[in-house]
């Protein structure tokens, strides 16, 4: 099926999925390998089906078809958002704390996001820890959410973009950490954009979706006007030259 | 201000503390969940129980217990089964087993099941109430955590193998353990109370979850050990004295609160 450039066995291999809800189509037929060390970016309108196909390949949903990780993978999930009311008394080092992870790699985990050598764990408590989950900035929370999923080094991180609260300048950062993250230990990436800027620039694979398969390879190779066309109809114009 | 330190006095204190506690850290996870009004219809479902139970002279603490596990239940199905907020037809089953209870329940023991009476606890009883309490509050530092998450993200929480559905369940059938136990204390019409202001006031305060738990069980011993001496001294009936003495604590809680916004 996917393309194999290395001649590994893919960390992933989806074959002709489908979910349905009651009678509702939301994924058809879907197939796809995912080659490890690869950043694979899912892209697709909204209502594609892009995080019911997350929820599904982490076995949140009953589907038909064929998911197969590799044996003994290890799976970080990155959530588009949290329900944390601004008055909720939970503190990021609480949040990490659900991770049920010794100190040192809850440390390790942040030490990833950090730009700079500079925190010490005194700065990181008075600047992180002790926050409430509800004041951080959209950037801020995106930070501690991967910082959670990269706890205990996964394998693969399935990253769901959330659509609007980050600021560019803190999406950059996102995205550089995540292509660190991926040099650093082979980091194998799933992502849902909605920016084809970042695909382009961050992906090596791109999977456009719309209930089923649109496209499937290399962003330059497939992304091309018809795929776009037939991905987000008439939108394409403003997606594309989008701010 | 003689207050008469004599047995019965001093098993309602320890009988009220360990409620009190069990209560409070139950609260703060219920308050979380934004389920203080399930905490008080469940309280108001156990009334039936009870009518029942001394009609037939049952245990009345079993009595409630049964009513309250059907009633955790019914809102455990309408919770997995929609994502509509179950505000409504909790409403419905809080005044519907009120008006079913008041019917059912014997006059002579009505104005104890609907208020409570803690001064009434047997030896017995207490053991009881005692034990359940201090199994509720183990098993709850245990699942608290997952509580959270599963609040927070449950697509999170169930990615990382967290039983989210089972959980909750085990967690509405300790809120209903609690509540049977805490009928005794406050009664049905007030337990609602000293499962949640105890938590409201802490949350008021607490800036993390551990001191948001800690104040919660703090508040609730308070709550209960205040109103206690209160009923003892002034002879004011226990229950509407601990839900006084809770509400009390939680407009001290308020002020800190506001204090915080200004600054």
């Amino acid at each position: 099926m996917g393309s194999t450039s290395n001649g590994m066995s893919p960390i992933l291999q989806v074959k002709n999925l489908n979910v349905r809800f009651d009678t509702l189509k939301v994924l058809n037929d879907l197939s796809f390998d995912v080659e490890k060390g690869n950043i694979v970016a899912i892209i697709g309108p909204n209502g594609a089906g892009k995080t019911v196909l997350f929820r599904t390949l982490l076995g949140l949903i009953p589907y038909e078809g064929k998911i197969e990780w590799q044996p003994g993978v290890k799976i970080g999930y990155v959530p588009q958002k949290l329900s944390v009311g601004k008055d909720l008394p939970i503190t990021v080092r609480d949040f990490l704390g659900f991770k049920n992870a010794p100190k040192g790699e809850l440390l390790e985990a942040l030490e990833v996001l950090g730009q700079s050598g500079h925190h010490s764990e005194h700065h990181l408590s008075h600047h992180l820890l002790d926050r409430k989950m509800g004041d951080l900035s959209g950037g801020e929370l995106q930070r501690i959410l991967i910082a959670y999923a990269v706890v205990g080094h996964p394998d693969v991180l399935l990253f769901d973009e959330p659509t609007a609260g980050v600021d560019i300048g803190g999406e950059e950062t996102i995205y550089s950490i995540l292509e660190k993250l991926r040099k650093k230990s082979n980091l194998s990436i799933l992502l849902i954009s909605h920016d084809l800027n970042v695909v382009y620039r961050y992906a090596n694979q791109v999977l456009c979706i719309n209930k089923e398969k649109i496209c499937y390879g290399s962003p330059k190779d497939v992304l091309n006007s018809s795929a776009l066309e037939q991905l987000y109809g008439t939108e394409v114009g403003v997606y594309h030259h989008g701010h | 201000m003689a207050i008469n330190l004599d047995y019965n006095l001093i098993l309602s204190l320890i009988v009220g503390i360990f409620v009190g506690a069990a209560s409070g850290y139950l609260g703060s996870v219920m308050v979380l969940r934004r389920m203080s009004l399930v905490g008080d219809a469940l309280s108001h479902v156990a009334l039936p129980g009870i009518g029942i139970a001394l009609t037939y002279k049952i245990n009345p603490f079993l009595g409630a217990f049964v009513a309250l596990a059907l009633g955790v239940i019914a809102i455990w199905s309408i919770q997995r089964k929609t994502t509509l907020p179950t505000e409504a037809v909790v409403g419905l089953m809080f005044t519907f087993s009120l008006a079913i209870g008041v019917l059912v329940t014997p006059e002579p023991e009505l104005l104890e099941a609907l208020f409570g009476d803690i001064s009434k606890v047997q030896s017995v009883d207490g053991i009881f109430a005692v034990a359940l309490s201090a199994a509720v509050l183990m098993i709850m530092s245990l699942i608290r955590d997952k509580l959270v998450l599963g609040l927070i993200s449950p697509d999170l929480a169930k990615s990382q193998g967290v039983k989210t559905d089972k959980i909750d369940l085990l967690f509405l059938g300790l809120v209903a353990i609690i509540v049977a136990l805490g009928v005794k204390v406050v009664g049905t019409l007030l337990m609602g109370s000293l499962v949640i202001i105890p938590a409201a006031a802490a949350k008021n305060i607490a800036s993390n979850l551990r001191t948001y738990g800690l104040l919660s069980v703090l508040f609730g011993i308070l709550s209960v050990l205040i109103g206690v001496f209160l009923s003892n001294w002034l002879n004011w009936p226990p229950g509407p004295s601990i839900v006084l003495a809770s509400s009390a604590i939680f407009l001290i809680s308020l002020e800190s609160r506001i204090q915080t916004r200004i600054s």
